[in-house]
């Protein structure tokens, strides 16, 4: 991987205090903004459309941004993990560790106004939305607290109110609906854009191309983004498609292929898109990227895949260790400056998971609410319905 | 001498059963006394395993049924024994290998569709129902479509609003379709089979939570030439004082409650209904006219249900025979929530069941207020 440097760290270091300079362990971790460019690890492979540079701008502040929130969220889908082998998670648990890179280097691109959809696998995206720890493990097991006040679960998330339209059970169906939230921009004459995420299984279907090729016609800001982490649950992705290469699947509609491992390749790679997609009409975008668990926590990810695969992946692509060895390299801070986020993100973890152990389980009462916005003083009931029913506002 | 079969509740004649012709004479030998425990998913397995082995034209087709062992390892060793070309994996898009399946009946062959969840088939009904079900009538009898559609249908444990729908009555509403929901490993195995060899669409609807539960079985069930009559319900437990109605997990449900209601001198019938399409209305009113009290009981949705179509064909044919109003126990009347209470809250529970039965019966106390 090659490195430039912009402004030379050197010269940061002499304007430091002495007594900072005297001792590495006093220097503090640089929150610099000062630009740093920094080449992402491949070029971006086109179809159809002219790459954007290999030259990512970034700065210090945001590499440990980076660092802290892919850290963040990658203790948080391992934690996950023990919440559902200790059945306090019940049902679907989709984890996102290894993909950690699309999701935070999108955010980096983007505003809140711009829309992400997403389809079940949706915690990390959620967290990058402005979701919190508490919610996600309230929601996780089915407290008040939850961001769907826990009667959506795993793979219902929603915060509208930062442009995260879910959080979606069926696999392909947030892709026409992802489209449909650009079709409004457009009406509202909004100047954002959508990403509507999918995986690798999900790109076969037709649904997909039908939204698409709507999109084309009408212009709409839509990029779609292949989280191709080659596996539709059990299935590797060239049992599922004749053509693998999902970022020139739209034919007449332009594509990239990112290496999603790269949190600066896909922040280069969204911003690009968002501007295309402002003039051009929609582009797809194929982010290359891995997951390490299985499809789900009831499947063990070791029957189709070998365990040396998962650990090359591990060992040579994993996205917070690239980005740990840019921050050492470019000495932006210790290893034990890492490691001490590394704790802060561990405690904090924790104590969101205590707390919503804390939260109450639903009222019964919430069974009967959000059933409609307008219910006309209809009657709704329960499996009882002499014993157990409600009138709906 | 015909084996008396011993089953979880009470012993019933194969004759009761409605063995098919061709079994009688294998079922007239003297089998051993043992019981065999097969669970739901053995009794599919070996269902479906024995339905490709006796005609090569039955093929599997799916997402994850082959190298993956099914997603819950319904296919097992299938794969193995069959081949590529009779076990196919599919993309995850239900609607194309729907369409697919659907055009190889058609064309003569009898393939397996299975859904990883009837929630998914929803992407495929326009082809279960305009190109499946409708095709024999349009064509004049030309083309007849002998396929099934199998997977797990209605609630799981916490798997939330899309994937815990129960599709009984969309499907059993359609002319042209038969339906099956299996409860025990008997009527998995039976009904299967009976699905595999019928000339016309069957939407063969399976429960997640009992694939592992184990039933005693006979050998005549394990019996290669087993096969159970589509449109017959079976009373799974006599009764003279409230007929009960249930299908699939529900039928568990049923029977525990029964057992409650006998404690407090309620001897109630549970009638599991195996078939909803072709829905056996001469045994259900046969029943009700025994006991003259009915409850119906479903997982699914309460408008346009099953219990509502059952209600519907008592009052058509048998009014006066009814002491009581007929009580219906479904599922509430909202999307699945996810939490542990609201869900139990909004899925049938065993006491749902004795207390409307007990209504039925005049025993219990007036209805509670509302929420």
């Amino acid at each position: 991987m090659a490195l430039s440097h912009l402004s030379s760290t050197r010269s940061n270091r002499l304007l430091r205090p002495l007594a900072a300079a005297a001792s590495s362990l006093c220097r503090p971790i640089s929150t610099s903004t000062e630009p740093l460019v920094i080449e992402t690890s491949i070029p971006f492979t086109p179809h159809k459309c002219e790459p954007p540079s290999r030259s990512v701008e970034t700065n210090p502040q945001e590499l440990l941004t980076f660092f802290r929130d892919m850290a963040t969220m990658r203790r948080m889908e391992i934690a996950a993990d023990s919440l559902y082998k200790a059945k306090l998670i019940r049902g679907f648990c989709h984890l996102y560790d290894g993909q950690e890179a699309v999701c935070v280097g999108m955010e980096a691109s983007i505003n809140k106004k711009d829309c992400i959809i997403t389809a079940y696998r949706d915690h990390c995206t959620f967290l990058g939305r402005g979701g919190t720890l508490l919610e996600i493990f309230s929601e996780l097991m089915g407290r008040q607290g939850g961001c769907s006040k826990g009667k959506g679960g795993s793979m219902h998330f929603y915060k509208k109110e930062s442009g995260f339209y879910g959080g979606h059970g069926i696999v392909g169906a947030q892709v026409p609906l992802g489209c449909g939230l650009a079709f409004a921009q457009k009406y509202n004459k909004d100047e954002n854009v959508t990403f509507a995420l999918y995986g690798d299984g999900a790109a076969n279907q037709g649904q997909l191309f039908e939204a698409l090729n709507i999109s084309a016609l009408w212009d709409l800001p839509i990029i779609l983004v292949c989280e191709n982490n080659h596996y539709g649950m059990g299935t590797a992705e060239w049992r599922a498609a004749k053509s693998p290469s999902y970022y020139k699947r739209g034919d007449y509609v332009p594509g990239l292929k990112v290496d999603g491992m790269d949190v600066l390749a896909v922040k280069q790679a969204c911003k690009f898109a968002k501007e295309h997609v402002l003039k051009n009409g929609p582009i797809i975008l194929e982010m290359d990227t891995y997951r390490y668990h299985g499809h789900s926590m009831s499947d063990p990810g070791s029957t189709y895949r070998t365990r040396d695969e998962i650990s090359g992946v591990r060992q040579e692509r994993d996205p917070i260790e690239r980005v740990r060895k840019l921050v050492l390299g470019h000495d932006l801070a210790t290893e034990k400056e890492l490691k001490d986020i590394e704790k802060e993100i561990r405690k904090e973890v924790d104590e969101a998971i205590a707390k919503a152990k804390e939260s109450p389980m639903p009222e019964p009462s919430e069974l009967f609410t959000n059933v409609y916005v307008k219910g006309f003083g209809t009657e709704s009931f329960g499996a009882d319905r002499k014993e157990l029913r409600a009138t709906l506002p | 001498m015909f084996r008396i079969l011993t089953q979880r509740v009470l012993g019933q004649s194969l004759l009761q059963q409605g063995i098919r012709p061709g079994a009688v004479a294998s079922a007239s030998r003297c089998f051993a006394s043992a019981a065999k425990d097969l669970t739901v998913r053995e009794a599919l397995n070996s269902a479906l395993n024995e339905e490709m082995s006796a005609d090569p034209r039955v093929l599997l087709m799916g997402e994850e049924v082959g190298e993956y062992q099914g997603a819950y390892k319904i296919t097992k060793g299938l794969l193995d024994k069959y081949g590529p070309d009779r076990v196919l994996d599919t993309p995850i898009t239900e609607a194309g290998f729907t369409g697919i399946a659907v055009g190889a009946a058609y064309h003569g062959l009898r393939p397996v569709v299975e859904f990883m969840t009837f929630n998914f088939a929803m992407q495929a009904i326009d082809h279960i129902i305009n190109s499946a079900a409708k095709t024999y009538y349009m064509s004049a009898g030309q083309i007849s479509v002998p396929i099934v559609f199998r997977g797990p249908n209605g609630a799981a444990a916490g798997v939330g609003a899309q994937h815990s729908q129960c599709y009984a009555s969309w499907y059993a509403s359609c002319p042209g379709l038969k339906v099956l929901a299996p409860y025990s490993s008997e009527d998995a195995r039976g009904l299967l089979k009976a699905a595999i060899r019928d000339p016309d669409p069957v939407v063969f609807l399976e429960n997640e939570l009992l694939y592992g539960e184990a039933f005693p079985v006979s050998a005549e069930v394990l019996d290669s030439n087993f096969a159970l009559p589509i449109g017959k319900a079976k009373i799974e437990r006599e009764g003279k004082d409230v007929t009960i109605t249930a299908f699939s997990k529900m039928v568990g449900f049923a029977l525990k409650a029964a057992e409650i209601l006998d404690k407090e001198g309620i001897s109630a019938e549970v009638i599991n209904l195996r078939s909803i399409r072709p829905l056996d209305r001469a045994a259900i009113n046969a029943s009700v006219r025994k006991t003259n009290r009915l409850v119906t009981v479903e997982e699914g949705f309460p408008q346009h249900g099953v219990g509502a179509e059952i209600c519907t064909s008592v009052v058509e044919e048998s009014f006066g025979y009814l002491d009581a109003p007929v009580e219906r126990i479904a599922g509430a009347d909202v999307p699945m929530p996810y939490a542990a209470n609201l869900e139990r809250l909004a899925l049938p529970q065993v006491e749902d069941i004795v207390r409307a039965a007990k209504r039925a019966c005049y025993r219990s106390v007036p209805m509670a207020a509302a929420v």
